[in-house]
């Protein structure tokens, strides 16, 4: 277990019901200490659930999940220990000012009252939160309450600390100051595991990216490697007025010389191309028979490595 | 076991578990110290009015209104006990059960205390045994306004202290077993209703307001109350607060005690346990 902080072992879950949802079906992860861990995936792909596994707080229906090589299900109340945890959904006490949020944290841990004081105060300060230490949650704006959820998850100084679309609802100057946060984090040795569905989120922040869907890891490894192995590939959406006669102008469009491959959408056409240069002309002129009413062009990044192992788009 | 905690962690003890309990119940003491005011009103209103309707204003009316015979001077004797047990009984259910509805609702705010470093079930318990601290507080104050109200006053016969704080505090315990059944249980939409077609009517049918031995005459009431917890805690409180009043016998009363807090106390956790934990 040397450097593994985080052990996923064929996890499933088996959400039972009037309908029978399998939100896991057989993950296998590694999360190595110190990094930061990013999990892509669309809304429904299980990443909450993953985490909510990990964080003890949703049953896992087999396999295992070891937090520093304690077993979560087994010893939930040490494994508590070893985590922080920034939900979706701001959780915030609203009985309880800002600081009182962090001080209390730190005294369910086990802190003295001075210990847990100091520890508030450092983090208010750290976060720059110190002014508004006094104010109740009710009265901070979203990515405030974001920033005070992450002191207070931090605060009893766990090993790992998971993110659960942290930037959900956030306008882009509070992601950025959330981000900011998270990379600063990496120093005081802090592993991070967060879920996102922007995939510059986990282009940006993330070391590894594991890419999700259906309950099933997919793709795993740095994001530039996942780029070369699966996108390496600008993909062109074609919209058209005329689906019908789709399958023979993605035959036709395959023989044109740069192009990898392509399928039909939906809408209209999904055109796979190592290279655009020079090749949208003919790309325009096969598809002009069937209507083209909008064409649009993706560079390679994880979003093209996303429709590519998946055939869809991550906000379909 | 320290270096379970990895190499930033701190060390794992053995007081853990009581350290984290007492930070929850410091959250409480906290939360509540801010709303002092509004606790006392809320616990000391009900107990204040009935003493001042029953046995302030009734006997000063004896002649012309029936309803004051009934009554009659020694009501407030029998009603003092019964007092205390409403008291304790809607202070654990608002102590517990209201507070869990909101924060199992939309803000999640539970969520932070559930990742305590404890089992999910201590954080439950520690909601029972601070609300059966504000239950004993409540049962407390009726006592001085009972002396002080009453057209004469009541004063309570503290024979058996033992006896008194043990039904103190199991009631306490039991009103905040029922309150965190009913919080983990109910949807927070539908407190309200439970607060009409359930807490009011274990109140009313208690023996809050005659002792349980009168029931006599009507033989099948006094078999059905059986199953009220409430019962337990006003003959409890009877046998303990004003032993000249007719009551169940004090083995009885604690075994029933018991076995309703075990009932309800597993109830209530196994409910938190569903809703905290998927």
């Amino acid at each position: 277990m040397s450097d593994t902080i985080v052990q996923i072992q064929a996890l499933t879950k088996v959400f039972e019901g009037k309908q029978r949802v399998t939100a896991l079906d057989g993950v296998d992860l590694e999360v190595k200490q110190g990094e930061i861990f990013g999990l892509l995936g669309p809304n429904g792909a299980g990443k909450t659930t993953t985490i909510g596994i990990c964080t003890t707080r949703t049953l896992p229906t087999s396999g295992q999940v070891k937090i520093a090589g304690i077993d979560v299900v087994g010893h939930p109340a040490q494994a508590r220990r070893l985590i922080g945890v920034v939900p979706q959904y701001n959780t915030l006490d609203r009985s309880l000012t800002i600081f009182e949020n962090i001080y209390f944290h730190c005294r369910y841990f086990g802190f003295s009252h001075s210990h847990a004081k100091a520890r508030s105060e450092e983090l208010l300060e750290q976060f720059l939160l110190a002014e508004r230490s006094k104010a109740m949650p009710s009265q901070l704006s979203g990515g405030l309450a974001q920033r005070v959820q992450i002191a207070r998850a931090i605060a009893h100084r766990p090993t790992v600390l998971f993110l659960d679309e942290p930037s959900a609802g956030l306008d882009p100057q509070s992601r950025i100051a959330m981000w900011t946060a998270v990379q600063g984090l990496r120093k005081d040795g802090i592993t991070v595991v967060l879920t996102t569905h922007y995939m510059e989120e986990a282009d940006e922040l993330s070391d590894r990216v594991a890419v999700v869907d259906h309950g099933k890891l997919l793709a795993l490894g740095t994001p530039q490697e996942l780029k070369d192995t699966y996108g390496a590939q600008t993909v062109i959406h074609l919209k058209l007025r005329h689906v019908e006669g789709g399958d023979a102008v993605a035959q036709e469009m395959r023989q044109l010389a740069g192009v990898q491959n392509a399928e039909v959408t939906g809408e209209g056409l999904r055109v796979f191309a190592a290279n655009v240069d020079g090749l949208l002309p003919a790309i325009i002129q096969t598809s002009a028979r069937l209507g083209l009413r909008d064409i649009s062009i993706t560079e390679p990044s994880l979003e093209t490595v996303f429709i590519h192992l998946t055939g869809r788009d991550l906000r379909e | 076991m320290s270096k379970l905690a990895g190499p930033i962690g701190i060390s794992i003890q053995k007081p853990q578990f009581f350290r984290a309990f007492l930070g929850l119940f410091l959250r409480d003491l906290r939360v509540l110290s801010r709303e002092l005011g509004p606790f006392m009103l809320r616990v000391g209103m009900q107990p204040l009015l009935f003493l001042f309707v029953f046995t302030f204003i009734m006997p000063r009316m004896a002649g012309g209104n029936p309803m004051a015979a009934g009554a009659g001077p020694a009501f407030g004797t029998v009603l003092l006990p019964g007092l205390m047990a409403v008291a304790i009984m809607f202070s654990g259910i608002a102590g517990v059960a209201l507070p869990l509805s909101t924060e199992f609702g939309i803000t999640r705010e539970i969520d932070d205390r559930v990742m305590c470093p404890v089992p999910v079930w201590a954080v439950a318990v520690e909601k029972v045994c601070f609300s059966a601290l504000q239950s004993i507080v409540a049962a407390l104050i009726v006592i001085p306004m009972a002396i002080w109200i009453p057209a004469k006053p009541v004063y309570p016969d503290f024979h058996n202290w033992a006896l008194l704080i043990l039904v103190l505090v199991m009631s306490s315990l039991l009103a905040g077993s029922m309150g965190l059944a009913i919080g983990s249980t109910v949807n927070p939409k539908q407190i309200g209703l439970v607060f009409s077609i359930v807490v009011v009517p274990i109140t009313f049918l208690g023996c809050v307001y005659y002792p349980w031995a009168y029931l006599d005459k009507i033989y099948w009431l006094k078999i059905a109350v059986l199953f009220n917890p409430i019962v337990y805690m006003s003959e409890g409180l009877r046998a303990a607060v004003t032993p000249g009043v007719n009551h169940m016998p004090v083995w009885a009363i604690l075994l029933a005690l018991s076995v309703f807090l075990v009932l309800l106390g597993r109830w209530g956790v196994a409910g938190f346990l569903k809703r905290v934990i998927s």
